[in-house]
């Protein structure tokens, strides 16, 4: 339908001094399939190159938690189809010690980086952005199709290393040297951790032109009335993600960089007095806690850029099902520039026990417990929003819902660790893993699913399966605390992380029916989350038709394009906003969009 | 075989999973969207207030289950790991409290506001004294932890007392080398460059240095009990990390850039035997920083003792460099520090 209403933009004399603006009217160019589904400058079809590529990283990821958690679950059982799979890797059936640290780290990485980062902020900064704020594509089509395309290089270089002779890295995904820079002292530090570094190199270029790009197109392009404080709560999330990524990004490719002279050019930027196997390296001088300077400044930013996207899709979708403004809009916006800001000064909570000065731990502390004020802040902000509302238990409000939980539940624990005398006990203990797992990996994940959940109508113009939606939502909400819930008491007994086996240590092995138990479970959800990748990609053919342009009755611009719009976004002129995104239930009214202008009666809030 | 007949069953129950929920779908679409949109509703909203109900019930039973398997139930093994617990305590009361006020709040409202065609949401934009309540007390709260924490954290990070035991522990993959400054109390200087383990100097100790000839070296340790320790921590290779359970201490091993860490044992092994009813029991030492394909066995083990079991193994070791001379027996023994120790070098 929308090739009807093309001819009518024509005539309409552009007065929005907007780049793109021409774009959008036309259709008159035929889209070959490279152009429309391959190199694709439209920015939706880019998010969704990011979203399907992130879903089949967070397979492969998945799935190599499954692999490990078998190790960990069943330690004394052999399983003869791993061999067959794996060959020498998985001998006699048994995860060998390589290959359990291989895939460790590669779960690691690829979840971090190639499904949080790029499938999430990446997914949702490119599909929401111009459609949130009214505009035609991105400031550049180009740049963005390119960002795509070094993710997708980045991901072959990956990939490719998962089939070298010596494996994949296998250092952990923070790859600390000296480990990661010697390839005596590990298999994974081989040729695989250069593949690791390259696809990172390319990884880090591919993020900062999306960057760049999210953060010119939401300063620049947004239609007229939208004023920053009338943007949704998305694109603020999005628009500190883009800082956070664009400052701190560069910080690791320089780390990673020196890590590449150390490995192949003899240099000694992280290595000193070093005794590996025997042989006596000649490089003196260098600091390995250097690289963990480097890594996590880079490396703590990185968990608010996985969460902020999601902070920000959740904040909206709770305000949309509950038919309720969000509350404290400002507060909101403020406690996520805080935590932006936050983010940058807190890296050295992750080296309290590196022989870190002291002095300077106790800023690190400080700041560090700092974050949990506006993360309260936004936890009670969203219990009140659907406090008196009238929930719509949609499968995006239900994972909405749940991420509230798990975020309170991982950022409690937070708390412990970030206090330095505490974190002496607990670091690199399970406590961590739990920690980290459901307040960045599982909270993180439940906003990906709201997100997806709700703006499919909107990707594909049908709806995704209600009832695999509710079993995916439950099977993952309970999984996730039975998988992680017991973690926490296994960390109070001192469990250290990544060991592939227990039954040699008298103080660690009193666990093995816990680890069994997590293990099963694992696999249930992992089995559950190929169920929603196959409602996924069944119900982008076959799904229930959208039938209204607006299906969830929510006041963001997105839902006044058409139904499937097409490149440009909106057939005629880029609608004009009156107010912002949150008037539900105002003046005994269900919702006001943000195209209609305040009427003269209206109560101001 | 049994992997493959797994792999069906799990193809069946997609089908069927798949059937059921197509099939829910034409259902809904017979009974009509209203409709069939208020049953869901009711169901999700049913749904959260029993996860609340039963997910408290889970965590007190996981509690019953698995607390005596935590070191929660058992004493601190040292003075500072006392208060690494009892910072704990104070932090589980907080964290506690806001937890189950915050989870409770989520699911109940979701629940009660679930929605029904008689209610109007509530217009609330904003409020500003309940957002300085919610700044604020948080933040006096975080400020009790973060005052309590750096008390404890600048006693546990001070300087050791004088008269602290000294031993020296090194991390290479994958074990460690523990070693001991012998009666002069100071440990001989030693240079990476002069590692040679197969002529007994694992440590690349420079014996050229005076210090270094009453030095023991041992592969565990031990400590007096009641006598504070002071642990000077390298690694030779990659980076290890001296993880100490039992007394609640960690510190990371790093190749070139030695650390230290000391506390005070409050029991010996024999009685922490008594205490944890493990007639097994016994200190451990574990690697907690990823160091390689070996990591998760790289284990030593600290012996706590009376100072008159200690003396008596003390007595029973023979200094390092005696060893040496005597495996190269007919070698000169005069080349004492005479010599500049870098002279080695080139």
């Amino acid at each position: 339908m929308s090739s009807e209403t093309i001819t009518h933009g024509h005539a309409a004399v552009q007065t929005v001094a907007h780049a793109h603006d021409e774009h959008g009217h036309d259709h008159h160019h035929e889209e070959s399939f490279l152009t429309k589904y391959i190199f694709s400058t439209d920015h939706k079809m880019i998010g969704k190159q990011f979203l399907i590529t992130g879903m089949i990283w967070a397979i492969i990821g998945g799935l190599f938690s499954v692999l490990f958690r078998l190790q960990l679950g069943y330690p004394e059982m052999s399983f003869p189809i791993l061999e067959d799979l794996f060959g020498k890797w998985a001998a006699g059936g048994r995860i060998t010690n390589e290959f359990y640290y291989a895939l460790v780290t590669m779960h690691g990485t690829i979840l971090v980086f190639f499904v949080l980062t790029a499938g999430l902020s990446g997914t949702f900064a490119n599909i929401l952005i111009p459609l949130q704020i009214g505009a035609r594509d991105m400031a550049s089509g180009f740049l963005n199709m390119l960002s795509y395309w070094f993710f997708f290089l980045a991901s072959v270089v990956m990939f490719a290393s998962l089939f070298l002779q010596t494996g994949p890295a296998s250092g952990g995904w923070t790859v600390y040297p000296p480990l990661s820079a010697l390839g005596q002292a590990n298999e994974g530090s081989k040729l695989g951790m250069d593949f690791w570094l390259i696809s990172m190199a390319l990884f880090i270029v591919s993020s900062l032109l999306g960057g760049l790009n999210y953060i010119s197109t939401i300063l620049n392009l947004r239609t007229k009335g939208m004023s920053m404080t009338r943007m949704p709560l998305t694109m603020w999330a999005i628009f500190f993600t883009a800082v956070l990524g664009v400052l701190s990004f560069p910080v690791l490719l320089s780390g990673a960089v020196l890590l590449l002279f150390d490995r192949n050019l003899g240099t000694s930027f992280y290595l000193s007095e070093i005794v590996v196997k025997g042989e006596i390296l000649p490089n003196e001088g260098g600091s390995a806690i250097l690289f963990q300077h480097l890594f996590w400044f880079l490396g703590h930013p990185e968990v608010y850029i996985i969460l902020l996207p999601a902070m920000g899709m959740v904040s909206e979708i709770l305000s949309v099902n509950s038919r309720k403004p969000i509350f404290g809009y400002l507060a909101m916006v403020g406690s996520l520039f805080a935590i932006c800001i936050l983010a940058f000064l807190v890296w050295a909570h992750h080296m309290f026990v590196t022989g870190l000065n002291p002095f300077l731990g106790a800023f690190f502390v400080l700041l560090t417990l700092l974050i949990a004020v506006p993360s309260a802040i936004k936890v009670f902000n969203w219990i009140t929003t659907i406090w008196r509302g009238n929930i719509r238990f949609t499968p995006g409000m239900l994972f909405a819902i749940g991420f509230v939980s798990l975020f309170i539940s991982g950022g409690l624990t937070g708390i412990f660790l970030g206090n330095s005398t505490l974190d002496i006990h607990l670091h690199d203990t399970y406590f961590v893993v739990a920690h980290f797992h459901i307040v960045m990996g599982v909270a993180s994940f439940f906003g990906m699913f709201a997100g997806v959940y709700h703006w499919f109508p909107k990707m594909y113009g049908r709806y995704l399966n209600n009832t695999m939606a509710n079993i995916h939502f439950w099977v993952t909400f309970v999984g996730a605390y039975l998988i992680f819930w017991p973690m926490h008491y296994q960390g109070l007994a001192g469990l250290p992380r990544r060991y592939t086996d227990f039954s040699n240590w008298q103080s660690f092995n009193q666990f093995s029916d816990m680890n069994r138990f997590i293990s099963t479970v694992a696999m249930v959800v992992f089995a559950v989350q190929l169920l929603f990748v196959f409602n996924f990609f069944y119900s982008i053919f076959k799904g229930r038709k959208v039938k209204t342009q607006n299906p969830w009755g929510a006041n963001t611009l997105e839902w006044t394009t058409p139904i499937n719009p097409g490149h440009g976004n909106w057939p005629g002129d880029i609608p004009e906003v009156h107010r912002w995104a949150y008037d539900y239930g105002k003046d005994g009214r269900e919702f006001i969009p943000q195209t209609e202008p305040v009427g003269e009666n209206e109560s101001a809030h | 075989m049994s992997g493959y007949f797994i792999l069906a069953i799990l193809t069946l129950a997609f089908v069927v999973t798949f059937q059921i929920a197509k099939a829910s779908e034409y259902v809904s679409v017979l009974k009509g969207e209203e409709k069939s949109f208020r049953q869901n509703n009711r169901v999700n909203a049913f749904l959260f207030i029993l996860f609340l109900v039963l997910g408290l019930i889970g965590a007190w039973w996981c509690n019953e289950m698995y607390f005596k398997k935590t070191l929660m139930a058992q004493p601190a093994a040292s003075d500072h790991g006392e208060k690494v617990d009892f910072m704990l305590w104070i932090t589980f009361a907080v964290t506690g409290v806001v937890f189950l006020i915050t989870q409770v709040l989520l699911f109940w409202f979701s629940f009660k506001y679930q929605y029904t065609e008689k209610r109007k949401a509530f217009y609330f934009p904003h409020n500003n004294k309940l957002e300085l309540i919610w700044t604020v007390v948080p933040a006096i709260f975080l400020t009790v932890l973060v005052g309590l924490g750096m008390f404890y954290w600048f006693k546990i990070t001070g300087d050791a007392p004088k008269d602290s035991q000294l031993v020296e522990i090194t991390g290479k993959q994958f074990n460690w080398l523990v070693r001991y400054p012998g009666k002069d109390n100071v440990f001989g200087r030693k240079n990476y460059r002069l590692t040679d383990a197969s002529n007994g100097n694992a440590l690349g100790v420079d014996w050229e240095d005076g210090a270094s000839h009453d030095d023991i070296e041992a592969t565990e340790v031990h400590l007096v009990v009641g006598k504070p320790v002071q642990l000077v921590i390298g690694a030779q290779d990659v980076i290890h990390d001296v993880g100490l359970v039992h007394f609640r201490m960690k510190m990371d091993a790093v190749p070139g850039i030695p650390t230290t860490i000391w506390f005070t044992p409050k029991y010996t092994t024999t009685q922490m035997k008594e205490i944890t009813g493990n007639k097994d029991f016994v200190y451990e030492i574990s690697c907690d920083q990823l160091c390689g394909s070996g990591h998760y066995s790289m284990r030593g083990v600290i012996v706590v003792e009376t100072q008159e079991e200690f003396d008596a193994w003390m007595a029973s070791k023979k200094p390092q460099y005696v060893t040496v001379k005597e495996a190269a027996a007919p070698a000169t023994a005069d080349s004492t520090a005479s010599s500049k120790p870098l002279a080695q070098l080139n």
